[in-house]
This record gives structure tokens, C-alpha cells and sequence, in this order.
């Protein structure tokens, strides 16, 4: 278990909810932010702001130098070979549809195929869906087994030589889901077809290698893993992104502008239009930092644990069905539920008056939700700052919501 | 821990009304079909209304949501049952005030709705309790459309 001085970390977790100390239990949507970064981009703002490879003054060179710096902790923290593979963007869903936009539009045709899963977030379903509309190719979902995993048997059925895409998330955000990723790399490599991994779900939580992994593309948030808003990652091999064109034109990608025509620069700038999200790489190059001193070994094993001891309390309940893999080992720190027949935004809200804050809803996975058969679940995620007292919290708050809607009926 | 609180939100006739939902179903002579969701949260609703003359004559709902999404539905199925269009959608600005925790007045008789009071005091889940009402008035605003 991870020391609770983290918890220390976030000044936003020492505050009383509806009388009752913070139980931050929705980090899957986003995270809390340590001090550290927090102080990041006050330092960012207060000292060093300028723009970035234009001005020729001090306060330019030192943005620059934060920015580029920022780039090569994300490099190191992903394991690509070299920052022209390190896009920064908005978010994975910037992310996923500037790789359906630029690779998709120019690669995908007629006929072809472009493969995701029916666990996806709808960031990976719907850039998807656009893009088969728009060349006429076919999208193909690959099922779940009974236990919301994936089998690779049935991901080698449905992958042909047809298929030019496939696109799967790492972790999912309501099962908890683990992916075996590089086994599905090779089976759409085998069949000519490039992959996409979603892994806004996996790069707060455990230690990814693009180069094991051997994924063409991956997207990731600043956001779920410590960093501000509005900052995330696009990795591309470097070969794919070359020849692929940019989607956002004018600003920091522009090389030489003529009348009639105009060249961009090179990787990586080349895909970052406008003015780039300075200090959101600047406060996500300090979350790196922050999660690269605990560890993400340490960090995954803290959440399996987690995951593990919430799912022990929890089965205590009766009447709370948990949804996905029950084996802790093969699923992320997060648990999703439902709590016999009272629906999960009503035991959301009595859960947050006692202090404590989960998801409830479809968590942008509605044809999840319908292979689950609910319209809704609650979500409880974990991170780096929750402790078993959390979970103690969590179990003690479903224990009153079930009594309360026993007595109300 | 405490429950006290929450007793505002979820008063005994608004469980009543999830529990029992009245006017629950689809009507098979209805002039008004509207398909509305909740994107956030995945509440759905499915309003029928047959409307002649300008009056509502009857009114029916299936959906799928929280406590409070299915028992303001019930209830505005209730209410809004003989009403002319016009006063049926005032019924749901009136409605919507009670939402902001505005002051009513005291010529308006709501009856079960004044319950959903309360959730003025969670806004988290004033979405909830609108949807039924923000159906309706689509419907009686646009009663010869068929909307989806």
C-alpha cells in the first residue's frame, strides 16, 4: 500500500463535503491535482510566459525550453524513441480523431474494414463511425466474453485482411478491464492493418511501452493522470506521421505560406496548430515527474490492491452486482456496480451526502451499457491518494443508501 | 453518516409516485409521440399525448431513470391530463421556477409536484426531475409533429 502522505499531495482532498471529509472516489473521469503541478503552472505563469519558437527574447527561449522539456518527459514516460513521435493535443479524443481524420481519411476506402471492440469509449467509437460513413467501409465491433474481457480468438476472427484500422482501449473505463494490447498489435499487424490504443485509461495507472507494445498510435489525458485539463498525447510512429497531413492548419505547424500554396514544418510541430497548450505541457511534464517518483509499478499495485479489497467489502452487500472481471489481477482500480433496484444516480447522491463522490450514469460507453443490459451503473475509481479507509467510507455510505431506499419503499 | 438531508429530496410521495408511476405506458391513439434523453446520465423518457381541440386528453409515459426522473414524469402525466396546450406549457415554466427555487404563486396548485421542491437544493439532479417536462412542452408546443 502506498503511503497515505500522499493524500497530503492534494490540498483539494482536505476539505468537508456536505459535513463530511472528501472520499474522492471519480478519478476515471478525472483525477485531483498535486500541489506540485498545481505550483507547475503558477511558476509557469508567474515567471516564464511567453510563446513558444517565435520570440527571440528571454521569456521565449524559457517557454520554449519548458515546453520542448515537457515533450521529452512524455517521450521517457512512454518509451517512444523520439519526441518527433510526441504529439501534444487536447486530450485522447483530440487524439483519436486527428488519427481518423489524417490516417483514416487518407487510408481507409471503400469496403475496407476498421475494427474496435464494444467496450470502447465513445471517443473511440464515434471517430470511428464517421470516418466508415464517409469512405463507405465497414466498422466491426469485436464481442466481449461473459466476463467483459477480450478473447484473442474472437479479436482473430473478426480482424481480415480487409481491415486497415483497429482501435482498442488499454483499460477500460467501466469494467476495469486490461487488454492484452501487444497480442492484438501482432494479429492487426499480421493483416497489414495499423493500431490504435486508447489509453486514457492506462497511462495514469501502469507503465506504458510504445515500442513493447509495437501500437502504431496511442492517445492519452493529462488530465486522469495528475495533469491539467485541455493536454493530451498523440504517439504515432514516426514513419505513419510523416506521411500522414495535418488536420489543424495555421499557426505554430506553418513552415513557409505563399499565395496559393504553403509547407509545414516537421514532426512533431507539424500536427500542432495554433498556439500550442504551453503550460498544459508544462503541468503535465510535472505530473509525469510526480507519478514517475512513487512509481507507476508501485501505483498499479496500490490500485490492484484497492480494487481487490473494495471488491471484498462490496460483495459483503447484499444485492450489489459488480460488473466485469472479479479476478482483482485482471482488472484496473475502478469497480462499477449497482446496488439491487434503486438506480445508481439515486445511491450517487446519497453516497454524496456523506462526503463521498462517485460516477453514475453510462460513463460514454452506451454500447457497453446495452451489452450489459443497464442504462446506468455507478462507478467508483481509484488513484494514487485512496486508501482502504476510502473504501471502508464507500462500503459504510452504499451500506446507508440501501437502507434508506428499504425504508423509503 | 447521515440521512436527515436527503429527506428532502426524496419525499415519501415522490418514492409513491416511483414505485407506483401513474400514467405509465403507451397510448395507442396519441397524436404526440416525443423521444427525449438525459446524454449525460442515460435517462430516457418516451411521452405519448393524445391532444384534440387544443386540450390534452391523455397523456402516458415509459422511460428508464432515477427516482426522481420517473416520479416527476408520473406526476406531470397527472397534472397536465384536461389541461389546454397553452396552460400546459405555462405548467412547465412553473415547473422550471420551482427548479431554480423560485417563489410560486400561491393561485398555482400543483398538488404531488410541490415534493419535488427539494431538488432545487441538489442541483446535480434538477436534470432529472425536468426531462419529463421539458417533453411535454415539446410536445403541446408541437402537437402535429412527431419528434425522435
Amino acid at each position: 500500500m502506498l503511503s497515505k502522505e500522499i493524500r497530503n499531495h492534494f490540498p483539494i482532498l482536505n476539505q468537508e463535503i456536505n459535513g463530511h471529509p472528501l472520499v474522492y472516489l471519480d478519478s476515471a473521469a478525472t483525477s485531483q491535482k498535486p500541489r506540485q503541478v498545481i505550483e507547475a503552472l503558477s511558476n509557469y505563469y508567474n515567471l516564464n510566459n511567453s510563446n513558444v519558437h517565435r520570440g527571440v527574447h528571454t521569456l521565449g527561449n524559457r517557454a520554449t525550453d519548458e515546453y520542448e522539456g515537457a515533450r521529452e518527459k512524455v517521450r521517457k514516460f512512454i518509451n517512444a524513441k523520439s519526441t518527433e513521435e510526441v504529439i501534444f493535443l487536447r486530450g485522447t479524443t483530440t487524439a483519436l480523431n486527428t488519427v481518423a481524420q489524417s490516417y483514416g481519411r487518407a487510408n481507409v476506402e471503400e469496403g475496407d474494414e476498421i475494427v474496435i471492440t464494444y467496450m470502447e469509449h465513445h471517443s473511440n467509437i464515434i471517430p470511428w463511425q464517421q470516418l466508415a460513413k464517409e469512405k463507405g467501409a465497414v466498422l466491426k465491433y469485436v464481442d466481449l466474453e461473459e466476463d467483459g474481457t477480450l478473447s484473442l480468438e474472437k479479436v482473430r476472427e473478426v480482424i481480415t485482411d480487409r481491415t486497415k484500422i483497429v482501435s482498442i482501449m488499454y483499460v477500460s473505463n467501466v469494467l476495469g478491464t486490461m487488454n492484452p494490447i501487444k497480442e492484438i498489435t501482432e494479429i492487426a499487424h499480421a493483416h497489414g492493418a495499423v493500431m490504435v490504443v486508447d489509453a486514457a485509461q492506462a497511462a495514469p495507472h501502469l507503465k506504458i511501452d510504445v515500442q513493447l507494445l509495437n501500437c502504431d498510435f496511442l492517445a492519452f489525458s493529462g488530465h486522469k493522470m495528475c495533469g491539467p485539463t485541455g493536454i493530451g498525447v498523440l504517439y504515432g510512429k514516426k514513419a505513419l506521421l510523416n506521411n500522414m497531413e495535418p488536420v489543424e492548419f495555421g499557426g505554430e505547424m506553418i513552415d513557409f505560406v505563399g499565395l496559393y500554396e504553403s509547407t509545414w514544418k516537421e514532426l512533431p510541430w507539424k500536427f500542432e496548430g495554433g498556439t500550442p497548450i504551453i503550460a498544459g505541457a508544462v503541468g503535465l511534464g510535472a505530473a509525469i515527474d510526480f507519478l514517475e517518483e512513487i512509481g507507476l509499478d508501485h501505483i498499479e499495485r496500490h490500485e490492484h490492491e484497492l480494487a481487490g479489497y473494495a471488491m471484498e467489502r462490496m460483495s459483503e452487500i447484499d444485492g450489489l452486482t459488480i460488473y466485469g472481471p472479479l479476478d482483482p489481477e485482471k482488472r484496473a482500480g475502478l469497480v462499477t456496480f449497482n446496488l439491487n433496484d434503486v438506480h445508481p444516480h439515486d445511491v450517487a447522491t446519497v453516497l454524496d451526502m456523506n462526503g463521498i463522490a462517485v460516477r453514475a450514469g453510462h460513463h460514454c460507453a452506451q454500447p457497453l451499457m446495452k451489452w450489459l443490459d443497464v442504462s446506468a451503473t455507478a462507478r467508483a475509481s481509484f488513484y494514487v491518494y485512496n486508501t482502504e479507509a476510502d473504501v471502508d467510507r464507500l462500503v459504510d455510505g452504499l451500506r446507508i443508501a440501501k437502507e434508506y431506499f428499504n425504508d423509503v419503499y | 453518516m447521515s440521512t436527515n438531508n436527503l429527506d428532502q429530496l426524496y419525499r415519501s410521495v415522490i418514492m409513491d409516485h416511483y414505485k407506483n408511476p401513474r400514467n405509465k405506458g403507451v397510448l395507442a391513439d396519441n397524436t404526440v409521440t416525443i423521444d427525449m434523453n438525459n446524454p449525460t446520465c442515460g435517462d430516457v423518457i418516451h411521452l405519448t399525448l393524445q391532444v384534440e381541440n387544443d386540450i390534452v386528453q391523455d397523456a402516458k409515459f415509459e422511460g428508464e431513470g432515477c427516482s426522481i426522473s420517473m416520479a416527476s414524469a408520473s406526476m406531470m402525466t397527472q397534472i397536465v391530463k384536461g389541461k389546454h396546450v397553452d396552460e400546459a406549457g405555462k405548467l412547465a415554466h412553473v415547473f422550471s421556477d420551482l427548479m431554480l427555487g423560485k417563489e410560486l404563486d400561491d393561485s398555482i396548485d400543483l398538488g404531488d409536484i410541490e415534493a419535488l421542491a427539494g431538488v432545487a437544493k441538489f442541483p446535480a439532479r434538477i436534470k432529472c426531475a425536468t426531462l419529463a417536462w421539458k417533453a411535454m412542452e415539446k410536445g403541446v408546443g408541437n402537437d402535429s409533429d412527431t419528434t425522435d
